[in-house]
């Protein structure tokens, strides 16, 4: 087991820049989610990492040694795929075996060894099987078996839940989640899905056009991010644009919006600051007096959207859309149309530098 | 409803007229090859007598013997070299890679009569001339784009993944490929090496160019006994000839279905 440390890497394909300059540390047993959309250079990174391409520029280091010239067999890396990729000529046992084999183990060994990651997995029963004969969430742990069973010293998960349907999705988050603690391996895993990377990971890196917009645990990526794509790829984010006032911003209406954290700013630039929906409380306007401290806005409700356990409003506001989730307390209900006034208080606004 | 059983009528007469329209003339030649008669006269007498007298001919078996070695070695020739090349197109990419793929279906095309030519000026300007060699050789050229396009289709069906995780398990080049990728593209290999076989055995046009008195291959030897004067024992050999290579044909299409399949 071993950290993984990618320094000022970088990697083209023709013009099209697919990493530039991304420096990542990824701790010893730590799990890690690489997040952006696609063609944000994630997988790229992975696929680096994983040897399977050599970056132009940078370093990459497992356990401390250099591997960004050492090709993927050589590795000592496990990998799970986003299709599986689980060989079909061969059942499920010699699927998981195939790695120790390939580096000539003893037979008994094999056997032993591959009960021991099948019956992890909760397979132990199914090695005799082919994989075709398996569901999706069986063949996504058959994978998962394969790609740890020889010990490796990293795990890289290409979008591993992707193909699987959301209830299953959900079991094999906790599940993938448990077996990581288990064996304690360092886990790096690609995604476009922010809840997966927000319920999944010890830390979560952002990318967007090969560059790593922001790093760090996913509570503080969510609570301040560092960028409007920060804020609205990782959860929702309302974003209003002014300009600084070096606390808060003014929108361009002449309204004050204050912000508790986020960036220190000269007064003058412009800026934006974000909200997250369900820091916002919505009550009908009374036309009463706005207290001092606190952010407020009016607008219209021009749309209503009940889900259940919360309703999200969408709120018409100078020209722009806002939207509020409320949960379902069973007080008030507000109907389309309705003049509404939206509070907020500063230490839910985050101030960002204009990008 | 009516209609729809007219129709479904309509359909199955179709197919047997089809059936009838392929095989009728071979099925014809097959019984004559055991009737008495040599002139094809009814009622029909059975009889395995040119069956008997094929076996004496000398020169039709030698020829027979030198058709199935020749075939056999095009086979294992074209199955090594095509199976490497479909996976050397499958995997890499290189300069002038789509003009390679584009010059490989142009013999397929090209009529046998004019590569026999081109290749019996050929061999004469290199000094290999004619004879068994030549043919070989010859039918090597014809066979191998057959196994690269046959190959090629079913690696059409692989998942470049599985090559990408075996390496990831650490597994070399040669394991890579002896042990996950071969495996795959088996059905398609043994497809190829049958349609290999039948080009190159079923071959009369270049056999015919690049033959010699001595050494010729058995339908260069048949097309030669015709003109001397037909026999039933042509219809006898013709007959075998048709068994084996249906069968071939049939294994064919079994592995080929396989391909089809995930």
């Amino acid at each position: 087991m071993a950290g993984v440390q990618v320094s000022s890497l970088s990697r083209s394909f023709g013009a099209h820049k697919a990493l530039d300059d991304v420096s990542i540390d990824f701790a010893d047993g730590g799990f890690y989610a690489l997040l952006g959309p696609s063609g944000s250079g994630k997988t790229t990174l992975l696929r680096q990492i994983a040897g399977f391409d050599f970056p132009d520029s940078g370093r990459i280091a497992i356990g401390g040694e250099s591997v960004e010239r050492v090709p993927v067999e050589k590795r000592r890396i496990g990998m799970v795929f986003q299709n599986y990729a689980l060989f079909p000529n061969m059942s499920v046992a010699d699927n998981v075996a195939f790695g120790l084999s390939v580096r000539g183990e003893p037979k008994a060994t094999i056997a032993s060894e591959v009960q021991r990651a099948l019956d992890l997995v909760q397979l132990g029963k199914l090695g005799g099987r082919r994989p075709h004969q398996l569901s999706g969430g069986q063949r996504q742990r058959v994978a998962l078996a394969r790609a740890i069973v020889t010990k490796p010293r990293v795990l890289l998960l290409d979008e591993p839940l992707g193909a699987l349907d959301k209830a299953l999705r959900v079991d094999m988050q906790i599940e993938l989640k448990r077996i990581q603690r288990e064996i304690g391996i360092t886990t790096i895993f690609v995604t476009h899905d922010q809840e997966e990377a927000l319920t999944m990971s010890d830390r979560i890196g952002i990318l967007r056009d090969g560059r790593l917009v922001q790093e760090g645990p996913p509570e503080d990526i969510y609570d301040s991010p560092k960028s409007e794509f920060a804020a609205t790829f990782l959860g929702d984010a309302n974003i209003l644009r002014g300009e600084t006032t070096g606390t808060g911003i003014r929108l361009p209406d002449g309204t004050a919006i204050a912000a508790g954290a986020g960036a220190t700013l000269a007064a003058g630039a412009k800026a934006s600051c974000a909200v997250r929906p369900e820091r916002i409380r919505i009550a009908a306007d009374s036309g009463g007096a706005d207290q001092a401290n606190g952010n407020v806005l009016r607008g219209q409700v021009s749309k209503r959207i009940f889900a259940g356990n919360n309703s999200t409003y969408f709120v018409e506001r100078d020209g722009q859309t806002l939207k509020v989730i409320v949960q379902n307390t069973g007080i008030e209900r507000l109907a389309e149309g309705q003049e509404v006034v939206l509070r907020w208080s500063p230490e839910s606004t985050v101030l960002i530098a204009a990008n | 409803m009516a209609t729809t059983r007219i129709l479904e009528w309509l359909g199955r007469l179709y197919i047997w007229l089809l059936l009838a329209f392929l095989y009728l003339p071979i099925v014809i030649m097959a019984l004559m090859s055991f009737n008495v008669s040599p002139f094809y006269q009814l009622p029909f007498e059975w009889t395995t007598e040119w069956y008997a007298s094929l076996w004496q001919n000398d020169q039709l078996i030698s020829a027979t013997w030198n058709s199935i070695e020749i075939a056999i070695i095009t086979t294992i020739i074209c199955v090594v070299l095509g199976s490497a090349a479909s996976l050397a197109l499958f995997r890499y990419e290189f300069r002038g890679k789509k003009f390679l793929q584009a010059l490989l279906f142009p013999p397929i095309a090209i009529p046998w009569l004019i590569t026999g030519t081109a290749m019996l000026i050929f061999f004469f300007g290199v000094g290999i001339g004619r004879g068994l060699f030549a043919i070989l050789l010859g039918h090597v050229a014809l066979a191998l784009p057959y196994v690269i396009v046959v190959v090629s289709a079913r690696l059409q069906t692989f998942a470049p993944e599985l090559e990408e995780a075996a390496r990831s398990l650490g597994a070399n080049q040669w394991q890579v490929t002896s042990r996950v990728t071969l495996p795959w593209i088996m059905p398609g290999v043994i497809a190829g090496g049958l349609f290999a076989f039948a080009v190159s055995f079923d071959q009369f046009v270049v056999s015919y160019f690049l033959s010699t008195p001595g050494q010729t291959t058995l339908p260069v030897e048949i097309y030669a006994a015709i003109r001397k004067g037909f026999t039933p024992e042509i219809n006898a050999v013709s007959t075998i000839i048709i068994v084996v290579s249906m069968a071939l044909m049939l294994l064919t299409a079994r592995f080929f279905k396989f391909g089809g399949e995930k």
